[in-house]
C-alpha cells in the first residue's frame, strides 16, 4: 500500500491533571478517509492537538507511530517534516506575517536546504489552491489569521492543507461556521488532496460536512474513548437519530470526560 | 555629578580648532560658553537608568583625519551598500568621523534653492540660518553636560533647508559613519522646512569596530507651517560605542512629521526622540523599533508634546530584548493647558525572548487641557507558545518560527520607513541583531 500510516494505540492524554482522552486506538492509512464523531467535550480537539504535540497537553501512556516512527519522541515541526498535519479548529494569529510568507517558509522548510520552492512556482501554486478554495487574492498579502473572520480562517486552514500536501492530515472542525456555499468549497478541497498517498482524520460534530467528503470509516467518541465505529452510514444515522441511542446501547448518561463512570 | 575623563578639552584647544575651521565669531562664542557650562553641568537624568558608571567621554580628540578621496568606489563595502548601487545614489552626503567621504546631489536640489551640505560648510556658508536655530529652541546646550558638550565639541553632520513652497521628490539620504574609535563623534543633524515644503529624509549611524568609542547626536527639526517631513533612521553602532542620541522636531501650525527610528545600537544608549506640536493642527507620528541584546543597557524616550489646539500625537513603539539586556521604554504625550481638541495615542509593547533581558515599557499622559482625547497601551511578554505550536505544526523550527514572529512583531516600523531599499537594510540589521 502506497502513503503512511498512522498508528495510535492505548493513547492516554491528561491537561492539568484531568485525563481526557482515556486509551484509544485508531490507524490512518493512505487512502483512507476516517472521520470521528462526537457530542461536545468529548476530547476530540484534545486528541488532534496531542498527537501534534501541542504544549498543553501530556500524554501519559500509550503510542502514536508513523510508519513505524515514534511520533511521541518528536518536536512539533520534526512531526509536521515527517508528514503530518493539523488544521486547527483555533487557529492562531501572526501579526505582520503575511500568509503567503508563512506560507513559502513553511513550504522551504518541509524542502532541503538547497531546495527552496522558486519563487514563481510558489505564487502559482498558491493562486491555483487560492483560486479553488474561493478565496480572494488579497489574503495572500493579509497577516496571517489576523481579523480573519471564522470561515476565512478555516479556508486558510484548507489553504495550508493544499500548499503543504501532507502523508496524513488530521482536520479539527474545519467545518464549523461554514455556510453550505463554503461547506462546499472547503470540501472540494480536501477531495482534492485524495489518493492512496493521502490519509485524513476528519473532526467534527455534524454530518453535514461528510455528505461531501465521503468516509470510509466513522468512529464515535465519547468520553475520550471511541465507542463506535462503523462506515457512511454510522454517519448517517447520527444526522438522523443523534447520540442517544449509542449512550443508550453503551450505558453511558454523560458522554463528555470528566463525568465518567465506567460501563 | 562625576565627570570621569581628565579635560583634555581646554577652552584655548577648542578656540583654536574652531578657528582653524573659519568659523564665525557667534559659533566660537557658543563652543566656548557652553564648553564652560559643560564642567557643572550634570549629565542627563533619564527614568529607572542610572549613568554613573557610563562613559560618555572616554574619546581622545575631536578632529579625524580626512578621508584621502571622496569617491564611492573608495568607500569600504560595508558602507557603500547602505546606499545602494551608485548609479542609483541621489542625494548622499557620507561622513567618516565627521569628514565628508562622499557627496552628491541631484540637480532638483539645485534648481530649487535646496541646502544639502555638511554642517561645517553650512556655518561658513549660511551662517545666519544655521545661527537662527543651531542649539537655541528644540534642543539647547544648557540641558546637561552633554547638550553643552554637544554645542562645544559639534564635528560632523549636516544642513538640510528646504524653501518655501518646495516639494522634494527626491529623498535625502545621509551615512554618518564612526572609523577612528580615539575621535569622539558629535554629530549635528539641522533640518528647516520652510512653509508648505515637504522632505523625506533618511540616515544612517554606523560603527563595525567593538573598541570603546563615544558618539554624541543631536537632531533638530524646524519645521514651517504646513511642511511635512518623513525622518527614517537606522542608529546601527557597534558595541564598544555609548551613545547619547536626541531627535527632536518643533512644528508650526499644519506642520507634520513622522518618524521612523531603528534603534538597533549594539552598546549602551540614551535615546530621545521628541516632537513639540507648537503649531495648531500640527501633527506628530512617532514609529521606533529596537532590538536590545548582549549585556547592553539601553533607555528609549518618545515624547510628543501638544502646545497647539487640534494636534495629533502618535507614539508606536515595539522593542525586543533578548540575553541579558536591558531597556526602558519611556513614553510620553503631553496636553499642555490651551492644547484643546488635541488628540493623542500611545503604544508600546516589548518581546521578550530571554527570562534573564529586562525590557520596561512606562507610557505616560499628562493632560492639562479637559477637551482632548487621548489613549495608551502597554505590553510586555512573551512568544505565545500556543502561537509557537501553530507555526511549528507547518513544519517550522523554533528559531525559523521566532524569526518570522520578530519580523511580524517589528512590521509596523519597518513598513513605515518611506523608502524601499531602506526596508530592507532595516530589515537586515534585524536580522543580524535577533540571530
Ligand atoms: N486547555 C484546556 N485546559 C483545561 N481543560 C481543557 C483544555 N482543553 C480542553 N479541556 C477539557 O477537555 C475536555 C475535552 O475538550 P475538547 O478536547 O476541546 O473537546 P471537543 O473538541 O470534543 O469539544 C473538556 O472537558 C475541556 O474542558
Ligand atoms: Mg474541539
Amino acid at each position: 500500500m502506497a502513503g503512511s500510516t498512522l498508528k495510535i494505540q492505548d493513547l492516554h492524554v491528561e491537561i492539568e491533571g484531568n485525563e481526557i482522552i482515556k486509551g484509544l486506538d485508531l490507524q490512518i492509512s493512505g487512502g483512507e478517509i476516517h472521520a470521528i464523531m462526537g457530542p461536545n467535550g468529548t476530547g476530540k480537539s484534545t486528541l488532534a492537538s496531542a498527537i501534534m504535540g501541542h504544549p498543553s497537553f501530556e500524554i501519559t501512556q500509550g503510542s502514536v507511530e508513523l510508519d513505524g516512527e515514534d511520533v511521541l519522541e518528536m518536536e512539533v515541526d520534526e512531526r509536521a517534516r515527517a508528514g503530518m498535519f493539523l488544521a486547527m479548529q483555533y487557529p492562531s494569529e501572526v501579526t505582520g506575517v503575511t500568509t503567503s510568507d508563512f506560507l513559502r517558509t513553511s513550504i522551504n522548510a518541509n524542502r532541503e536546504e538547497g531546495d527552496q520552492i522558486p519563487l514563481m512556482k510558489f505564487i502559482k501554486k498558491m493562486d491555483k489552491q487560492m483560486a479553488t478554495l474561493d478565496m480572494d487574492e488579497s489574503f495572500s498579502t493579509r497577516y496571517l489569521n489576523e481579523g480573519f473572520s471564522g470561515g476565512e480562517k478555516k479556508r486558510n486552514e484548507i489553504l495550508q492543507l493544499l500548499m503543504l500536501e501532507p502523508k496524513i492530515a488530521i482536520l479539527d472542525e474545519v467545518d464549523s461556521g461554514l455556510d453550505i456555499d463554503a461547506l462546499k468549497v472547503v470540501s472540494n478541497g480536501v477531495n482534492s488532496m485524495r489518493s492512496d498517498d493521502f490519509g485524513c482524520l476528519i473532526i467534527t460534530h455534524y454530518q453535514r460536512l461528510l455528505n461531501y467528503i465521503e468516509p470510509d470509516y466513522v468512529h464515535v467518541i465519547m468520553q475520550g474513548r471511541i465507542v463506535k465505529s462503523g462506515d457512511a452510514a454510522l454517519a448517517q444515522r447520527l444526522e438522523n437519530e443523534g447520540y442517544d441511542w449509542i449512550k443508550e446501547e453503551l450505558g453511558i448518561e454523560d458522554e463528555r470526560v470528566g463525568q465518567s463512570q465506567e460501563a | 555629578m562625576a565627570v570621569e575623563t581628565k579635560w583634555t578639552f581646554d577652552s584655548e584647544t577648542v578656540k583654536q580648532w574652531a578657528e582653524k575651521q573659519e568659523e564665525p565669531s557667534w559659533l566660537v562664542n557658543k563652543r566656548l560658553d557652553a564648553l564652560a557650562q559643560a564642567e557643572h553641568l550634570p549629565l542627563p537624568d533619564p527614568d529607572k537608568t542610572s549613568l554613573k558608571r557610563w562613559k560618555f567621554t572616554s574619546f581622545e580628540k575631536i578632529d579625524a583625519e580626512e578621508p584621502a578621496t571622496q569617491s564611492f568606489s573608495d568607500l569600504p563595502q560595508e558602507v557603500s551598500r547602505l546606499a545602494g548601487e551608485e548609479s542609483e545614489v541621489q542625494n548622499l552626503i557620507v561622513q567618516r568621523d565627521g569628514k565628508i567621504a562622499y557627496h552628491k546631489v541631484e540637480q532638483e536640489l539645485e534648481d530649487n534653492g535646496v541646502i544639502f551640505t555638511d554642517i561645517a560648510t553650512a556655518v561658513r556658508e549660511h551662517s545666519d540660518l544655521v545661527e537662527k536655530y543651531f542649539m537655541s529652541d528644540a534642543v539647547r546646550t544648557n540641558e546637561h553636560q552633554l547638550t553643552a558638550l554637544h554645542t562645544a565639541l559639534m564635528n560632523g553632520g549636516v544642513f538640510i533647508y528646504v524653501p518655501k513652497n518646495v516639494e522634494l521628490q527626491t529623498p535625502i539620504q545621509t551615512i554618518f559613519w564612526q572609523d577612528d574609535v580615539k575621535t569622539g563623534l558629535f554629530n549635528h543633524v539641522l533640518m528647516v522646512t520652510e512653509a508648505n515644503s515637504r522632505l523625506t529624509y533618511l540616515e544612517n549611524y554606523v560603527s563595525f569596530t567593538e573598541e570603546e568609542a563615544n558618539v554624541n547626536v543631536v537632531t533638530e527639526v524646524y519645521g514651517g507651517q504646513g511642511s511635512e517631513v518623513k525622518y527614517g533612521a537606522i542608529d546601527n553602532l557597534e558595541s564598544g560605542v555609548t551613545s547619547y542620541v536626541v531627535r527632536r522636531a518643533s512644528l508650526a501650525k499644519d506642520a507634520r512629521i513622522e518618524w521612523a527610528l531603528g534603534q538597533l545600537n549594539e552598546g549602551h544608549t540614551i535615546s530621545e526622540n521628541t516632537t513639540y506640536l507648537m503649531g495648531d493642527g500640527s501633527y506628530g507620528d512617532t514609529k521606533t523599533v529596537h532590538v536590545g541584546r548582549g549585556k547592553q543597557t539601553q533607555n528609549f524616550t518618545s515624547d510628543v508634546v501638544a502646545y497647539g489646539k487640534r494636534t495629533e500625537g502618535y507614539i508606536l513603539t515595539h522593542g525586543v530584548m533578548k540575553d541579558n539586556a536591558t531597556s526602558i521604554f519611556n513614553g510620553i504625550n503631553k496636553i499642555e493647558k490651551g492644547g484643546t481638541n488635541s488628540h493623542s495615542e500611545q503604544t508600546g509593547r516589548v518581546l521578550m525572548l530571554s527570562s534573564r533581558a529586562r525590557g520596561d515599557a512606562n507610557p505616560i499622559l499628562l493632560i492639562d487641557e479637559d477637551d482632548v482625547t487621548a489613549g495608551h497601551a502597554a505590553s510586555v511578554g512573551k512568544i505565545d507558545p500556543i502561537q509557537m505550536f501553530y507555526m511549528k505544526s507547518r513544519g517550522l523550527s523554533q528559531t525559523e518560527a521566532e524569526r518570522l514572529i520578530i519580523h511580524g512583531f517589528l512590521e509596523p516600523v519597518v513598513g513605515a520607513l518611506p523608502i524601499e531599499a531602506v526596508k530592507t537594510r532595516l530589515a537586515e540589521v534585524i536580522e543580524r541583531k535577533v540571530y
